[in-house]
C-alpha cells in the first residue's frame, strides 16, 4: 500500500476517536460542574421549603414551589398530550393503514412540527391566553406546553406502532372487530411499550422548558392550588435566580439546576427499562 | 349490545379523526396566529423595513431587525462550526471503528444529554464558558470583554447540539448495509477508504439532514444562549462582543412589550420570523429524510 | 496508440496465464485450510475445519442454513475481522502463504479474492465507478487503461452491451440480476484468484440465476470459485468438488460425483432425499 494511503487511514482514525473521546469529555464536564456546584447547594430545606422573602432577594427557604409547579405542568401537558396524541397516532395506523402517501404527508409534517422551537410555542400560547381573556397561569401553562409536546407523543408512539406488523390488524377485523376497537384495543396493546416512551418523552420535554412558560404560567414563590394560579417551574426557577445578586439566591438556582438534570436522569433511564420490559413482554405473548 | 358497539365506534372514530386533524392544522394555526399579531407593525413600517434596518428605538416605533438576524445567523454558525465535526467524526468512530459495546453504552448517555433542558446548560455556560472567554480566549487577543458574548453563545449552543446531531448522525450510519460494508473491504479497501467511499457517500442525505436540522434547532435555542450572549443590540463581526438573537429578544421582553406601543406586535413579528425560517429548514431537511428512505 | 499497447499486454498476460493453467496437474490445491476454530463468545460455529480447495476448480461448501457455510467462506478472506465478536484459530494457506497470520496486509489479501454476496450491493457510485474503484484500488491511476479494464470486466461478466449507453448512471437503475452481475465485474477487476460466491442466486429471478450459473462454468477456466449453496440441484449443476457441512462441522467431502451418487454418511444421505 502505498504511503499517502496509509498516512490517510491512520490521521483520520485518530481524528475519529480524538472527537469521540473529547465528546465524551465535554459531556462528562457538564455533569460533573452542575453536580459539584448543585450538591454543595443541595440539602433538604431546598426540596421542602418553598422561597421565604422572595425569589430574587430573600436568601432563605428552598425551591419546592418550582418543583411541585413543575411537576404539576409536566403532569398535566402529558395527560393532555397523550389524550390528543394517542388516537391520532392510532388513527393514522389503523385507519390510515392503507393510505401510504397520507400517512407518510401526515409523519412529514409532524416531524417538522417537532422542530418548531418552543419560544415561538411560548409566543403563541401568549397570543391564545391574550385571545381567550385568560391569564398567566397554571392551565395556560399545560395547554402550551401539550401544544409542544403532542407532536412528540405522536412521533414516538407512532414509530414503534408502525412496526407492527399488518397481519395482526387484518386478523382483528376477520374476528369482527371494529376499526376503533381494533386500534384501542389490540394495536394500542402491542404498542404499548412506545407508548410508554412518549409519555416518558413528553414528561420530560414538559419539566424541563422554559421558553414556552415563560409566558405563560407566571411565577410565583406560592404552590398553586387552583388551575388558574400561577406557578412557578424548576426552569424558569434557575434561570430568574441566577440573576439575582443575593449569592444564596444563586446557590438555590445551582440546587435546581442538579434537582432538574437528576429527574430527567431518572426519566430517561425510566423509559428505557419500561420499554425494554414491555416490549419483551409483547414477543413472549 | 351490537347498536351500542357501533355508535361507539363511530364515536371513537370521530375523535381519533378531530385529534388528528387539530394536531395538522396546529402550524396553520401557529402560523396565522403570529402573523395576524404581528400585521400592525408589518402595515404600520411594511417589510422590507423590518427586515433591512438595524435601528432598533422602540419608543420611537423603530424596528430594525438586522441586528437580531444578524445575531441569530452569528451564533448559529459558530455553533455548527464547532458541533458538525465533532460529532460527525464521533458518529463515525462510534458506528464503524470502536467496538459495538461502546456504542451500546453511549446510547443511552446521549439520550439523556439530548434530554437535559436548555437552562441546565446555560447554567453551565455561565459557570465555565463566559469565564472561559473572558479569562482565556479574550486576553489572547489582547481584547476585554466580560466574557457574554457571541463566542460564548456559539459554544454553548454547539454543546447542545452535539447530542442531537449525535443522534441523527449515528442513525443514519447504522442504516448502511454491512454487505455494502463487506464488498468495499473484499475489494481491498481499507477501513478508512471503506467508511469514505460506501459509508459516507451512502448515508449523505442523512449527513446534510441531520447537519441542516442541528442548524435549525441552534437558530430557535432560546434560553441557553440567551443566558450567555450578553443581550445587546450591536452589529460588530467580533466574535467577543455581546449578541442579541431573536429568540433572546423575545423571551426577554415579554415583560414590558405591553406598555409600549407597537412592542408587542415587534415581538410577535420576531416570533414568526422564527417560525417561518425554522418551519422552512425543517421541511426542506425532512424531505430529504423522507425521499432518501422511500428508496 | 497507447491503447493498443494495453491491449496487447493485457492480451499476452490472459495467454500467458492459460497457458500456466493448461500447464499445471488437474488437481493442484489453491487454498489449504488446517484446523480452523471459530468461536462467537460462548458458541463455537466452526469445529476444525480441514480442506483442500482444488484450483479451477467449483467447490460447493453445501449444508442447512445455520451450518456455518457463510462464516467459512468469510474468514477466508478475513472479513470475521469486521465482527469483534467473533475469535478465528487456524490456518488458511493461500499457496503457502497463511491469511490468517496476524501480520498480513489484509487489503493485498482480500484482492487476491473476490465476495460476490447474497444481495448485490453496488457501491454508491456510477456504474462505471463501481468497476474502476477496485481497480483504482489496485494502485492503477491511468485512465485509459482503467477504462479498457472497466469494459474488460464488464464484458466478462456479459453487462456490457446492457450497460454502455448509461455507463454514468446509478446501479440502482440496473434489475438486480444485472447489479449482481455489476458486483461480480467489480470484484473481477481486482484481478481474483479466487471466487467466493455467497449464495449469489438467492435474491435473483431463475432467468438471472441460470445467468450466474453459466458464468461460474465460464469463469472457472480463470478462477477458482467457492460457492455457498443450499440449493441442492444448483450445486449438482455446478460443482466439481462438494464440501458437506453441518453444525459447523465438514461431514463429508470429495468430487460431486461421489458425493451425489454415493453418499457415506447418513446426515449427507437425509439431506440428499429431503433437498431432492
Amino acid at each position: 500500500m502505498n504511503r499517502f494511503k496509509r498516512i490517510e487511514e491512520l490521521v483520520f482514525k485518530w481524528i475519529c476517536g480524538i472527537a469521540s473521546y473529547s465528546l465524551i469529555g465535554i459531556l462528562g464536564f457538564i455533569i460533573i460542574i452542575i453536580f459539584v456546584k448543585g450538591f454543595n447547594a443541595l440539602s433538604l430545606e431546598m426540596i421542602i421549603e418553598a422561597p421565604k422573602g422572595g425569589y430574587y432577594y430573600g436568601g432563605e427557604g428552598g425551591v419546592l414551589n418550582a418543583i411541585i409547579g413543575s411537576l404539576y405542568i409536566a403532569l398535566g401537558s402529558s395527560l393532555l398530550a397523550i389524550i390528543i396524541g394517542v388516537p391520532a397516532a392510532l388513527y393514522i395506523n389503523v385507519h390510515l393503514v392503507r393510505y401510504k402517501k397520507i400517512q407518510n404527508i401526515i409523519r412529514y409534517l409532524l416531524d417538522a412540527l417537532w422542530g418548531i422551537p418552543s419560544i415561538v410555542y411560548g409566543a403563541f400560547g401568549f397570543s391564545l391566553m391574550l385571545y381567550l381573556g385568560m391569564n398567566a397561569s397554571l392551565l395556560a401553562g399545560i395547554i402550551t406546553v401539550a401544544l409542544l409536546t403532542t407532536p412528540i407523543v405522536i412521533r414516538t408512539f407512532d414509530d414503534v406502532l408502525d412496526t407492527i406488523p399488518k397481519g395482526l390488524q387484518e386478523a382483528s377485523f376477520a374476528l369482527g372487530s371494529t376499526r376503533s376497537e381494533t386500534a384501542f384495543k389490540i394495536i394500542f396493546k402491542q404498542g404499548f411499550s412506545g407508548f410508554i416512551t412518549a409519555a416518558l418523552l413528553a414528561f420530560g420535554r414538559g419539566i424541563g422548558d422554559a421558553a414556552s412558560v415563560l409566558f405563560t404560567a407566571g411565577y410565583t414563590d406560592l404552590i398553586p392550588k387552583n388551575l388558574d394560579e400561577p406557578a412557578a417551574t424548576l426552569p424558569l426557577a434557575i434561570f430568574f435566580q441566577l440573576g439575582s445578586p443575593n449569592p444564596l439566591v444563586r446557590e438555590r438556582a445551582f440546587a435546581a439546576a442538579a434537582i432538574l438534570t437528576i429527574i430527567i436522569m431518572i426519566i430517561s433511564i425510566l423509559a428505557r427499562i419500561l420499554s425494554n420490559k414491555y416490549s419483551k413482554l409483547n414477543l413472549n405473548n | 349490545m351490537y347498536l351500542r358497539r357501533k355508535i361507539l365506534s363511530r364515536m371513537s372514530d370521530a375523535w381519533m379523526l378531530i385529534t388528528l386533524a387539530m394536531i395538522i392544522l396546529l402550524p396553520l394555526i401557529i402560523g396565522v396566529a403570529l402573523y395576524f399579531r404581528a400585521s400592525g407593525l408589518l402595515q404600520n413600517t411594511g417589510l422590507i423595513h423590518l427586515l433591512g434596518t438595524s435601528e432598533w428605538l422602540p419608543h420611537e416605533k423603530k424596528f430594525g431587525f438586522v441586528p437580531f438576524i444578524f445575531s441569530s445567523l452569528y451564533v448559529t454558525t459558530l455553533a455548527f462550526a464547532f458541533s458538525a465535526p465533532i460529532s460527525f467524526f464521533a458518529a463515525i468512530y462510534l458506528t464503524q471503528f470502536s467496538h459495538g459495546r461502546m456504542l451500546k453504552i453511549m446510547q443511552p448517555v446521549i439520550d439523556i444529554l439530548a434530554g437535559i433542558p436548555s437552562v441546565v446548560y446555560g447554567v453551565w455556560g455561565i459557570l465555565v464558558i463566559v469565564p472561559f472567554v473572558s479569562k482565556v480566549v479574550a486576553p489572547a487577543f489582547h481584547f476585554t470583554t466580560s466574557g457574554y458574548s457571541i463566542l460564548a453563545g456559539g459554544m454553548v449552543l454547539a454543546v447542545m447540539c452535539i447530542p442531537y446531531m449525535l443522534n441523527m448522525l449515528v442513525e443514519s450510519f447504522l442504516t448502511v448495509p454491512q454487505g455494502l460494508k463487506e464488498a468495499s473491504f473484499s475489494l481491498g479497501a481499507t477501513a478508512w477508504e471503506s467508511v469514505k467511499h460506501a459509508v459516507i457517500r451512502k448515508s449523505f442525505p442523512g449527513i446534510i439532514s441531520s447537519f441542516g436540522l442541528g442548524m435549525a434547532k441552534a437558530f430557535g435555542e432560546t434560553l441557553a444562549v440567551m443566558m450567555v450572549v450578553g443581550n445587546m443590540v450591536k452589529l460588530s463581526l467580533n466574535p467577543l462582543e455581546a449578541g442579541y438573537p431573536l429568540p433572546a429578544l423575545i423571551a426577554n421582553n415579554f415583560g414590558e412589550m405591553m406598555s409600549i406601543p407597537m412592542y408587542d406586535s415587534a415581538l410577535m413579528f420576531a416570533a414568526f420570523l422564527l417560525f417561518i425560517i425554522i418551519m422552512a429548514i425543517n421541511l426542506i431537511f425532512r424531505y430529504f429524510i423522507y425521499k432518501t428512505q422511500m428508496r | 496508440m497507447t491503447l493498443d499497447i494495453i491491449k496487447n499486454i493485457e492480451n499476452s498476460e490472459i495467454l500467458l496465464t492459460n497457458c500456466i493453467f493448461e500447464e499445471v496437474e488437474k488437481n493442484e490445491t489453491i487454498l489449504k485450510i488446517e484446523n480452523l476454530n471459530v468461536y462467537a463468545k460462548k458458541e463455537h460455529i466452526l469445529k476444525n475445519i480441514n480442506l483442500e480447495i482444488p484450483k479451477n476448480k467449483i467447490t460447493v461448501l453445501l449444508g442447512p442454513s445455520g451450518c456455518g457455510k457463510t462464516t467459512l467462506l468469510k474468514s477466508l478472506n478475513r472479513l470475521t475481522d469486521l465482527y469483534k465478536e467473533l475469535k478465528v484459530s487456524g490456518h488458511i494457506f493461500i499457496e503457502n502463504d497463511d491469511i490468517l497470520a496476524s501480520k498480513q496486509n489484509t487489503s493485498v489479501l482480500r484482492q487476491k479474492m473476490g465476495l460476490l454476496s447474497q444481495r448485490p450491493y453496488p457501491l454508491p457510485y456510477s456504474i462505471y465507478k463501481n468497476v474502476a474503484y477496485g481497480i483504482k484500488l489496485k494502485g492503477i491511476k491511468n485512465k485509459k487503461l482503467i477504462e479498457f479494464n472497466v469494459e474488460k470486466k464488464l464484458r466478462e461478466v456479459g453487462l456490457w452491451e446492457e450497460v454502455k449507453d448509461r455507463l454514468h448512471s446509478s446501479p440502482e437503475s440496473l434489475s438486480i440480476g444485472q447489479q449482481q452481475r455489476l458486483c461480480l465485474a467489480r470484484g473481477l477487476a481486482v484481478k481474483p484468484r479466487i471466487i467466493l460466491a455467497d449464495e449469489p442466486t438467492s435474491a435473483l429471478d431463475p432467468v438471472s440465476s441460470k445467468i450466474i450459473e453459466n458464468l461460474f462454468k465460464e469463469l472457472k477456466k480463470h478462477y477458482t470459485i467457492i460457492l455457498v449453496t443450499h440449493v441442492l440441484r444448483q450445486a449438482q449443476r455446478l460443482a466439481d468438488h462438494v464440501v458437506f457441512m453441518n453444525y459447523g462441522e465438514v461431514i463429508e467431502q470429495g468430487s460431486s460425483k461421489e458425493i451425489f451418487s454415493n453418499p457415506q454418511t447418513s446426515q449427507l444421505k437425509e439431506y440428499l432425499i429431503e433437498g431432492n
